[in-house]
């Protein structure tokens, strides 16, 4: 959609004025300020680690895989468990001592009121020791105040005089099972000791989930005081996580779609600023120095509107490149035509007013007269272009990334709905993969259109409602 | 006529220019590429050669040296021994395209079997145009109708639903409203088939019944996300012809309201209406590289996306010739005949 011609000049204040009686241009300006109150909000709250390393699969290890957003629970229907992770900080430590032996004992309370099973659960530590090797017992104390040893082991040797050392150990070691071999006379039916993650959070009587506060207590018996444990954490295995879920990578979509939200309002605005100001200053020069150069001028933009953009955009990035700034200087290849054809047809009506005459006369130069007289007319059409011209930009990238050639090293929208399309997801019902970023991209492209069409109906009343 | 002439030719010389300019886009961007992909390929064969006729050498070197002979040999048969840029080679291969002698595909066939790139593209076409041809004609009838309704009650709560639906659908991305209708009606509700290629051969009676009930999940997609922007567009030329002083004395004559609606507001808002219609069919192309993906539809878009995937470059300049060609006649026919039948337009 291009902007027309402004019927009559209306100076700033009354654009603004104008603007704010316009209901969807003022949802408009509340959306965008929404989503730069992301984009603060996710430069500030989110570690910029996480968006560097969202495509190595390490970093998300901890997190569940394909899991739902955590806010399904909300309701009336059965609470599936939330996958939950906990680190030494979230740990109440407490120690003591006796003789050479020293204690260390890291235990995190867990309010388990689901009603299903943890699909599994996890122990990681990290310790420094010697010659002597450190031991690790871990008990969980159950809301029905039964205890349950579940794994007592030495940390392996080390054969250097200090050694740090870390490992998960799983619900599927074989120790846990033999260890809760041992209790199964505590259910007054039979259990399975091969499945951990269900005979710990069974109800003695029945069998269903008991529900209640875990308290699991990781003890570390230390034998030389040089020794120390660096870390420890849990890990219970969950269907739902966090405010968006996650995907089948086992990446935070909520972290994805966040960052999304500056990726896309940078490549919106820096390809629509720089676009619609090419194709002003463009469509001016040729308006107004007319004749011959016109000619050659509109030629030249003729070829660049006539080019099919997308299939030229994904092969200058298969042979160009594909980081983010190239894709914006190829959008910015594209965009700049509209903008030319209608500034040119204005600047042909400006360029015969009679104070332009007059600079002319008084022998100011082309470009004096251009930056001086004609531009400042065309401000207002200028930022209702550049608002009507983002979400075509943001679209492009989107369509760019949906095909798999968008930014590798950058999470944007786009991408995360190509990954949910080859990975299958609308087969395996996995909305939140789909339904989020797709959203996102509508509501950034609705925010600029809202804005754009107020500004647009404004400067030409003809528009609006007779 | 001396003014139309001019016209005529004006044009046609603008079209080749920019005909030939896209293709040396094209070409330019491809080049590199191509040749390596060619010599690789050339390579390949030879290894598969020897392999086959198992020819014995006495030592590894013979064997490097045999290989280098054979490939330096075709690969000078071929011309491929000078660069792609070389006058001699860029003519021959822009002036080739231009005349649609396509060349062979490097890995993707027709579905007969054939590489000749024509025929791939040409046994792609028409399903590109059945599907956007129909999604554009169903979107054109339901705007038009919607459109000049709204536009007789501007102002109303019908208007003001239809414009708020326009801006809205226009943000969504049709590929993502296509991957919701298939989670929605292909799995969620098993309505219709998630990969619109029908399974049944091109040979098979049933084949088009199946074509067409493989069509109707993209279809009704394009024409959900489009009619809404395309009422719009349209109630924005109907209102500006009911507020023109002829309607006002039609109305004053007593001719009825629907009738001034209907046959005299629509029929002089038809001229910009149709040629947007003919100028975003020509450039859907475009949009059918991320629908057609989405849906498996088995069309232009589909094989531009596939011969990405494969870097198959001889099907990639054609096709984005053969866009470009579409778009470009379309444009040239809908100026002439616009400046043709109104003769406002200035013919300069």
């Amino acid at each position: 959609m291009t902007v027309s011609a402004p019927h009559n000049v209306l100076s700033r204040h009354e654009i603004i004025r104008e603007f704010s009686r316009s209901k969807s241009g003022l949802v408009g300006v509340a959306i965008l300020l929404a989503l730069i109150g992301v984009t603060i909000y996710s430069a500030v709250a989110i570690p910029l680690e996480s968006f560097r390393q969202w495509n190595s699969p390490d970093f998300w290890i901890d997190l569940p895989r394909a899991a739902a957003p955590s806010w399904v629970n909300i309701g009336f229907g059965p609470k599936i468990p939330e996958h939950t992770v906990l680190y030494m900080k979230d740990a109440t430590i407490t120690s003591f001592e006796e003789g050479p032996l020293r204690a260390v004992i890291h235990s995190y309370n867990v309010n388990f009121n689901y009603d299903f099973y943890p699909s599994d659960f996890m122990f990681l530590y990290s310790a420094r020791y010697g010659n002597t090797q450190p031991v690790l017992q871990v008990d969980i104390i159950r809301p029905d105040g039964k205890e349950f040893l579940i794994y007592f082991a030495s940390l392996p040797s080390s054969q250097e005089k200090v050694n740090e050392f870390s490992a998960r150990v799983f619900s599927t070691d074989r120790s846990i099972v033999e260890n809760l071999r041992e209790k199964e006379s505590v259910f007054s039916y039979d259990q399975d000791p091969s499945r951990p993650q269900v005979m710990i959070f069974s109800d003695a009587q029945e069998s269903k989930v008991l529900k209640g506060k875990y308290v699991i207590r990781m003890t570390f018996y230390l034998f030389d005081p040089q020794d120390s444990v660096q870390n420890s954490g849990i890990r219970l295995g969950g269907k739902v996580y966090g405010l968006a879920g996650t995907d089948e990578l086992r990446r935070d979509l909520a972290v994805g779609i966040l960052w999304g939200a500056p990726t896309a309002l940078f490549i919106g605005f820096t390809v629509a600023i720089a676009a619609v100001l090419i194709g002003l200053i463009y469509g001016v020069f040729a308006g107004y120095k007319g004749k011959r150069t016109d000619e050659g001028l509109m030629r030249v933009s003729d070829v660049f509107y006539s080019l099919p953009a997308l299939p030229i955009l994904i092969i200058l990035s298969v042979t160009v490149g594909r980081s983010i700034f190239l894709i914006t200087g190829f959008l910015v290849i594209f965009g700049w035509v509209g903008m030319a054809k209608v500034s040119r047809s204005l600047a042909l009506q400006l360029k015969n007013m009679q104070y332009v005459e007059a600079a002319k006369l008084m022998g100011q130069s082309d470009t004096n007269i251009i930056f001086k007289h004609i531009i400042p007319q065309l401000l207002p059409l200028t930022f209702a272009s550049i608002a009507i011209a983002v979400p075509g930009a943001i679209l492009g990238e989107a369509a760019l990334s949906f095909l798999g050639l968008g930014d590798p090293s950058i999470p944007t929208w786009g991408q995360i709905l190509h990954d949910a399309n080859s990975a299958g997801a609308a087969a395996r019902g996995l909305w939140w993969w789909i339904v989020p970023p797709g959203m996102m991209i509508a509501i950034t492209g609705l925010a600029f259109a809202l804005i754009g069409n107020a500004l647009d109906s404004i400067l030409n009343p003809r528009l609006k409602k007779i | 006529m001396g003014g139309f002439g001019r016209f005529l030719v004006k044009r046609s010389i603008n079209m080749v220019i920019v005909l030939f300019a896209t293709l040396v886009l094209t070409i330019s961007l491809l080049g590199p590429t191509m040749d390596k992909i060619l010599v690789d390929a050339i390579k390949f064969y030879v290894v598969e050669e020897i392999n086959q006729k198992e020819l014995q050498f006495q030592n590894l070197d013979e064997r490097q040296t045999y290989i280098n002979e054979r490939v330096e040999l075709q690969i000078t048969t071929l011309g491929l021994d000078e660069p792609w840029y070389t006058p001699k080679r860029f003519t021959n291969t822009v002036l080739k395209v231009m005349v649609l002698d396509l060349g062979n595909s490097n890995y993707l066939t027709s579905d007969t079997g054939s590489p000749n790139v024509r025929d791939i593209i040409l046994e792609k076409l028409p399903k590109t145009v059945l599907l956007f041809t129909t999604s554009t004609i169903i979107t054109t009838i339901i705007g038009l109708y919607l459109g000049a309704f709204v536009a007789n009650r501007a102002g109303s709560l019908w208007d003001r639903l239809n414009s708020a639906f326009a801006v809205f659908s226009g943000s969504f991305p049709i590929w993502w409203v296509g991957m919701l209708m298939i989670f929605a009606f292909a799995f969620t509700y098993a309505i219709f088939p998630s990969h619109s290629t029908p399974q049944t051969a091109p040979s098979d009676p049933s084949y088009v019944f199946d074509l067409l009930y493989h069509m109707s999940l993209p279809l009704i997609t394009m024409v959900l996300v489009s009619f809404g922007s395309w009422a719009f567009m349209v109630r924005y030329f109907v209102v500006g012809i009911l507020s023109e002083d002829y309607i006002f004395a039609k109305r004053a004559i007593g001719i009825p309201e629907k009738k001034i609606l209907y046959s005299h507001a629509l029929r002089n808002a038809a001229p910009p209406i149709v040629t947007i219609i003919a100028l975003s069919l020509a450039a859907s192309f475009g949009g059918a590289i991320t629908v057609e993906a989405v849906f498996d539809w088995p069309g232009m878009g589909r094989l531009y996306y596939d011969a990405i995937g494969f870097l198959d470059i001889p099907i990639i300049i054609g096709l984005t010739y053969v866009s470009t060609l579409i778009f470009i006649v379309t444009v040239f026919v809908t100026d002439i005949a616009y400046a043709y039948f109104d003769p406002r337009v200035k013919v300069t």
